[in-house]
């Protein structure tokens, strides 16, 4: 199939800028929250502190950047993937659907969560 | 397109055994590569439900701190941390081939574009372990 679809270049864009700002933000986050913090490796930091960082209008807007972009990274990736790896070119539009839909879903609920700290 | 290439296509089908890509280490460094975006949209799952229970109260805070301490939460954000990592050098490592700078009408190295993803990536680093910390 020769379709064109335009939604292509903006699908690769997301994939771009998700990769680049997940690269940029999550390993120190993951290191710090994922692994520091619970060993004890370092103090967990206190409530307060913490509540006022994800109260502030950057934090949030960093947040949801940072999570539907790299969700759409992580949709537009593994789509391939899963389809050449798996050799599923018949299912391509069921995968294409699963990948670009788990993004959707998971970027509302990112973006209702954020929108809902007080 | 012309028309036989149908039929072409049919006939040269070549079989590929569906494991292709454990036959050589540069395939499955490949697949490894696109494998981290699970490990990607895990993180920052994680990081949302950190945000929420920050948000919920110290209560909720602090119980998600004890799960973050369960061992196979540690186990899953281990390996992710491993391969977030690799995301990143990988990532930054191809940015030459995407980013084509050019100074007085001379290509910047790659080495030099590269360097400067390295040095924005501990600068990001650096700033984002000290708001939190």
């Amino acid at each position: 199939m020769t379709t064109r679809r335009p939604v292509e270049p903006v699908l690769w864009l997301a994939f771009s800028a998700g990769g680049m700002l997940s690269a940029l933000l999550v390993p120190v986050l993951l290191l710090l929250f994922g692994l520091a913090f619970p060993l004890g490796l370092l103090p967990a930091p206190d409530h307060a502190h913490l509540h006022a960082l994800v109260r502030s209008p950057v934090t949030r807007l960093v947040l949801l950047a940072l999570t539907v972009l790299a969700l759409f990274h992580a949709a537009h990736r593994l789509r391939y993937t899963v389809r050449d790896g798996l050799q599923l070119k018949r299912l391509e539009r069921l995968v294409d659907a699963l990948c670009y839909g788990g993004a959707v879903a998971g970027s509302a609920l990112a973006a209702y969560l954020l929108a809902t700290i007080s | 397109m012309t028309e036989y290439t149908g039929l072409y296509q049919r006939l040269y089908r070549t079989r590929v055994p569906i494991l292709w890509w454990l036959r050589r280490r540069s395939y499955l460094a490949f697949v490894v590569r696109e494998l981290s975006s699970v490990f990607v949209a895990w993180a920052v799952v994680f990081l949302l439900l950190l945000a929420h229970a920050v948000a919920s109260g110290p209560r909720q805070y602090q119980s998600f701190l004890a799960w973050s301490a369960a061992p196979w939460v540690l186990t899953v954000n281990a390996v992710a941390l491993a391969l977030v990592v690799y995301h990143a050098v990988t990532w930054f490592n191809v940015a030459p081939q995407a980013l084509v700078l050019r100074v007085r009408g001379r290509r910047v190295p790659a080495r030099v574009v590269a360097g400067l993803h390295y040095g924005l990536w501990a600068l990001v680093s650096a700033v984002v372990a000290w708001i939190v910390i």
